[in-house]
């Protein structure tokens, strides 16, 4: 070794050259499929990447962020509409730049982002770190320092694959959503070194203990727990990362599957790590609520630079006058016209007279009437609205036309090329489309395009769907939903479902059980399906009983019956015929607490009737030995320091408890 | 202010984790450390913050009597110390509950009589009032146990990790105890309530800390806890957890007779304004999560809560709780070694103290870090290093003593190896015994020439 190489100077180059040697450009692979559906009915017809945000497609968002933070070189992965998103990316001229190069990548049977990033493995495209985004995130953070960090991690610990970005967001605490709408998410992290070690979202709300395996305390003094923060969904990700998704080929989310897998998994040790953002803006438009969030916070500048007038995006230029208000050019707005603070006006728009617009953002080429009021609305391009419509808090797609006199209550979403006939007025929350609604045969894993030419074609023999809207003319046989001359369906909202739960597994349970019933199939048959459902749906034991027992008070108060006595005897029965297969998943005392937990959520939510016989059925089980005496015991014990309100059946079933205590004191 | 503190001194009775070094005549309480009776250490901590006015609750009839005696002895002109003896095994509950009738005031200190710690308690009384909590426990770093076997093993140091004693949750400012687990639970997977950590928005999880068993109590939420609770045994392990736990839905506890006791004729409309106020007041810019809680989303207020705070002492101060064999090695080391201020005695330019009484032999020699009691003689090449030797002991020639504690009264004979022991008073050593973490009980008479590791020697 020479001086001269010893020196700093000549270390730096010796580093850099290496450094140069091995360097390949900052990847991103973006997904330009959200693979959900909480944007329909509008994504039936148009993929979500291109709904413009502000009246600019939301990619352009996506992409003008990765080429400022110094990506190189994006694979973007179109499935749903890929066509469309094909086209419209060679269109705008993303496909052309000169130091930017933007691929696309097709697939037609990826149905998640696991099966996305599979497919990009294969093609062996990916060489170095990468950003992984979708196609639906508002950005104006550096990468540098985070990309820093996460190089610098990986340097010393190969095991450090992915960095993820968070952002500081409170939740609200009345109904469990942040600001963009998303659900409540608990994290834990270890304060020093910022590696993630705890991921939970979709939590559910009825348990109330958030359980940390004791491993993860271990090796660290201390660990942050965390419900203020909200994933931004922008991941720095090495290329093991794709590897993984193939290794494991049943990792279909990437919160879900990938970062638990991770997480959980302690044999690879691979670990995640996260990068706080601060001062910068980094959110992903999930759905409706985020999709206004992020709007509003794009017309106050949050997200500078991405910004209507800076962007000028296409060959109309917006200009920001006073009071945030953003006009395009060729706007012919009439004198009387008022149009408030913290608005947007596309290019050649024509306001009427007497029409008043608020905190709205208009798309170009729209004919608005006169005595028209807009307020919080979201109209995309070419939309027609004729004299004296009010529109409050609703997206209004391309092409929609309301007749004058229309009516749209908070929450509506009009798809693309809907008519609203005259006067009609659209009840709150409705979601309007040309396209019928889907059979809701999956849940809501599936795709955008996927049905998209089954439903077109199963329009047709649509003769007399829920009348939903009620419109005393309805003369007009085949499209009166929306009353007179008006086109389109209105959907039926699935989330207003009266059985609330959203749990995949239960339905399934129950429907097996019910099957087993009416088919007479074995206990031990029953029991094979429902393992098996375990095991797909990844569930413990202590689920299955809560499920099955859930499914079998359900069918006994289902089965008709005169009295109280009647529906005991229905229980009686049930319970005895199927106790066998329950008892199966009763091993441990756990389970049976579960059972009781969810037989006071049974009494307490979905069948009431049980309440009076609350303590009689549950005497049966102990007498039938379905649950045993300590259960019960540490059932109450549980709940010994519950609110009141979560006592009543506690108290109810004190007679029995006492009497349990005192046969146990005897026995000994 | 602080004079409205009640003080009540926890102060054990025979425990059976310090056997054979405790009896009915050496209660916990009278574990001499750096030969002077635990208790003292607390005593005098409490006189330092100018907390004069102590009941120290021992539990056993003999046991109290002696530690009454010994206590008026001592402070007889200094202190009003007021000595209350209840059942043994009551627990820390059933101590209070059982001297209750003595509380009057408005908040109670509860210090736990094996605490040796120079932090101030002034300020963890201060802290209580100024957040008007329920309860403020005072918490410490958890401490490094075992030896610090200096020079040749220093690497081993390293890997060493702190005992867990607690898993603590505190909010980001670190003033507010969101979560703990003691004892068994801490072992086990960590728990924690949701609707606290959605209410705080971040919840540090700490493992090095540790609880240090003194905690200001305010009265009659104390009192109202202990009364309706009747199977809670223990302050530390199920008083405080349940106001932890109950923080934000604390309606049950105070809304009692309490609640008019404590707000007068104020109406509870009243109360939020009031509430604020005191923010106002407390200087803070930002309101606590649980005034956040309480005010709901449109302002009005729906629920009760109530604050558990901690008061966190720095990293410079010391604490630790005699209430282990290993801790009464680990403590009598501290005293004379590094945390040595707390021993009340000036240390020699050796940094060791040697009564002025003691005689040595020729080439003895006692090392820094080391403390000769009382008329103790020593025969001559003895050799004393980072250990504590009583009063009136008779050593013999040619002993070496490493790392133990020697209590009063014992006579040691020649050849003498003590190594990481403790040796109880009137203990007689016989030539060329050696001993290597060992613990002898008072009156027993070690043979000559035996050599023992690891074992516990006491009269049967």
């Amino acid at each position: 070794m020479g001086a001269p190489k010893k020196s700093g100077g000549g270390r730096v180059s010796v580093s850099e050259d290496s450094d140069e040697l091995v360097r390949v450009p900052l990847q991103a692979i973006l997904l330009a499929d959200s693979f959900n559906t909480k944007f329909r009915p509008i994504t039936l017809e148009c993929p979500k990447v291109l709904l413009p945000l502000v009246n600019i497609p939301m990619i352009n968002y996506t992409l003008t962020w990765l080429e400022s933070a110094g990506v190189e070189d994006v694979f973007v992965f179109c499935c749903a509409h890929s066509k469309q998103v094909i086209d419209y990316l060679d269109k705008s001229g993303w496909l052309s730049q000169p130091n930017f190069s933007v691929t696309t990548i097709e697939s037609h049977n990826s149905v998640s982002a696991g099966d996305a990033l599979r497919l990009i493995y294969e093609r062996n495209v990916i060489h170095g770190d990468f950003v992984l985004i979708s196609g639906d995130t508002v950005s104006n953070m550096s990468l540098t320092q985070a990309l820093a960090e996460h190089k610098e991690r990986k340097k010393k610990d190969s095991n450090a694959v992915m960095t993820m970005v968070i952002k500081r967001s409170k939740t609200n605490p009345v109904i469990h959503q942040s600001r963009l709408g998303t659900e409540e998410l608990f994290m834990a992290i270890d304060p020093d070194t910022k590696q993630l070690l705890y991921y939970e979202e979709r939590t559910d709300l009825s348990k109330g203990i958030l359980h940390l395996d004791k491993s993860l305390l271990a090796d660290n003094p201390s660990l942050t727990l965390h419900h203020d923060k909200q994933d931004c969904y922008i991941d720095i990700c090495s290329p093991e990362v794709l590897s993984l998704f193939t290794d494991n080929f049943d990792y279909q989310h990437l919160r879900r599957h990938f970062v638990k897998g991770l997480l959980v998994d302690d044999i690879m040790g691979y670990k995640i790590f996260v990068h706080e953002i601060h001062s910068n803006y980094a959110a992903r438009i999930e759905n409706f609520r985020s999709y206004d969030t992020v709007s509003r916070d794009i017309i106050h500048r949050w997200t500078y630079p991405m910004v209507p007038d800076v962007m000028n995006y296409g060959n109309t230029a917006t200009k920001l006058e006073r009071q945030g208000m953003y006009r395009a050019s060729e706007i012919s707005q009439s004198q009387s016209a008022v149009i408030g603070p913290f608005t947007v006006i596309g290019f050649g728009t024509k306001i009427g007279n007497n029409t008043i617009i608020s905190d709205s953002v208009i798309g170009k080429g729209c004919k608005i009437g006169s005595n028209v009021c807009i307020k919080g609305c979201y109209i995309w391009d070419h939309v027609t609205i004729e004299d004296g419509c009010k529109l409050n808090h609703a997206i209004v797609c391309n092409e929609v036309t309301l007749k004058s006199g229309a009516i749209l209550e908070p929450g509506v979403i009009l798809s693309f090329k809907v008519v609203v006939g005259q006067e009609f007025v659209v009840p709150p929350y409705s979601y309007v489309s040309l396209l019928q609604q889907p059979v809701e045969e999956d849940s809501d894993e599936e795709l955008e395009y996927a049905d998209s030419t089954s439903v077109i074609t199963s329009r047709v023999d649509k003769s007399d769907e829920e009348d939903a809207s009620e419109v005393p003319d309805t003369h007009i046989s085949s499209v009166s939903e929306l009353g007179m001359g008006g086109v389109g369906y209105i959907w039926q909202k699935y989330e207003d479902n009266e059985d609330s739960r959203d749990d995949f597994f239960e339905r399934e349970v129950e429907a097996t059980f019910l099957r087993a019933v009416n088919e007479n199939i074995q206990e031990d048959h029953l029991i094979l399906e429902v393992n098996s459902l375990k095991l797909s749906c990844n569930k413990l034991t202590a689920d299955c009983a809560g499920a099955l027992f859930y499914a079998m008070m359900k069918y006994a108060v289902d089965t008709p019956h005169i009295s109280l006595d009647g529906l005991m005897q229905n229980v009686k029965a049930v319970l005895t015929k199927w106790k066998k297969a329950l008892r199966s998943y009763l091993t441990d005392i756990d389970e049976q607490i579960e059972i009781i937990l969810k037989f006071e959520e049974i009494c307490l939510e979905s069948a009431k009737e049980y309440a009076p016989l609350f303590t009689k059925i549950l005497l049966y089980m102990y007498n039938e030995d379905i649950i045993e005496e300590d259960a019960i015991l540490s059932w109450e014990d549980e709940k010994r320091d519950a609110d009141e309100a979560d006592k009543v059946f506690v108290n109810k079933a004190q007679d029995l408890i006492q009497w349990l205590k005192v046969a146990e004191e005897e026995d000994e | 202010m602080i004079m409205d503190f009640q003080v009540v001194v926890l102060a054990g009775g025979v425990s059976k984790k310090l056997l054979p070094l405790v009896s009915k005549e050496i209660p916990n309480a009278l574990l001499p450390v750096a030969n002077r009776p635990v208790i003292s250490y607390v005593l005098e901590l409490l006189e330092l913050s100018n907390l004069k006015d102590l009941i120290v609750v021992v539990e056993g009839e003999d046991a109290a009597l002696h530690v009454g005696g010994w206590i008026s002895a001592a402070y007889a002109d200094r202190l009003h110390v007021e000595v209350a003896a209840v059942p043994e095994d009551v627990g820390t509950a059933g101590a209070i509950r059982a001297i209750a009738h003595h509380l009057t005031a408005k908040d109670i200190l509860v210090v736990s009589g094996d605490l040796v710690s120079d932090v101030p308690l002034g300020a963890v009384a201060a802290t209580h009032r100024r957040h008007d909590a329920v309860v403020t426990a005072m918490l410490c770093s958890a401490p490094v146990s075992g030896p610090s076997e200096s020079g040749s093993s220093g690497g081993k140091d390293k890997t060493k990790k702190p005992g867990r004693y607690n898993l603590i949750g505190l909010d980001p400012t670190q003033q507010f105890l969101l979560h703990i687990a003691t004892g068994a639970e801490v072992e086990k997977d960590l728990r924690v309530q949701k609707s606290i950590l959605r209410a705080a928005g971040q919840i540090e999880i700490r493992a090095d800390l540790m609880d240090a068993h003194l905690y200001a109590f305010k009265r009659s939420v104390l009192q109202e806890v202990l009364d309706q609770k009747g199977t809670f045994h223990s302050l530390k392990h199920d008083v405080l957890p349940y106001l932890v736990r109950s923080q934000l839905k604390s309606e049950a506890l105070l809304n009692g007779i309490s609640q008019v006791e404590e707000n007068g004729t104020e109406k509870i409309i009243a109360q939020s304004s009031q509430q604020m106020l005191s923010q106002i007041l407390a200087n803070a810019s930002e309101q606590t999560f649980h005034q956040r809680y309480v005010l709901g989303p449109n302002g009005t207020s729906f629920r009760k809560t109530h604050k558990c705070c901690v008061y966190i002492a720095g990293s410079n101060k010391y604490c630790a709780r005699l209430n282990s064999i290993q801790a009464y090695s680990d403590i009598n080391r501290d005293v004379i070694g590094e945390a040595n201020h707390l021993s009340g005695y000036s240390f020699s330019a050796h940094n060791n103290i040697i009564h002025p009484s003691a005689e040595l032999g020729a080439k003895t020699t006692v090392g820094p870090h080391c403390m000769l009691g009382e008329g103790s003689q020593m025969g001559d090449k003895c050799s004393v290093k980072r250990s504590v030797i009583g009063r009136h002991c008779r050593i013999g020639a040619n002993v070496k003593v490493v790392n133990s504690v020697v209590m009063n009264h014992v006579t040691i004979g020649d050849c003498c190896s003590i190594q990481g022991s403790v040796i109880c008073s009137n203990v007689q050593l016989q030539e060329r015994a050696v001993l290597k973490d060992c613990q002898v009980g008072a009156g027993f008479v070690v043979a000559a020439g035996s050599e023992c590791k690891g074992e516990i020697l006491a009269k049967k």
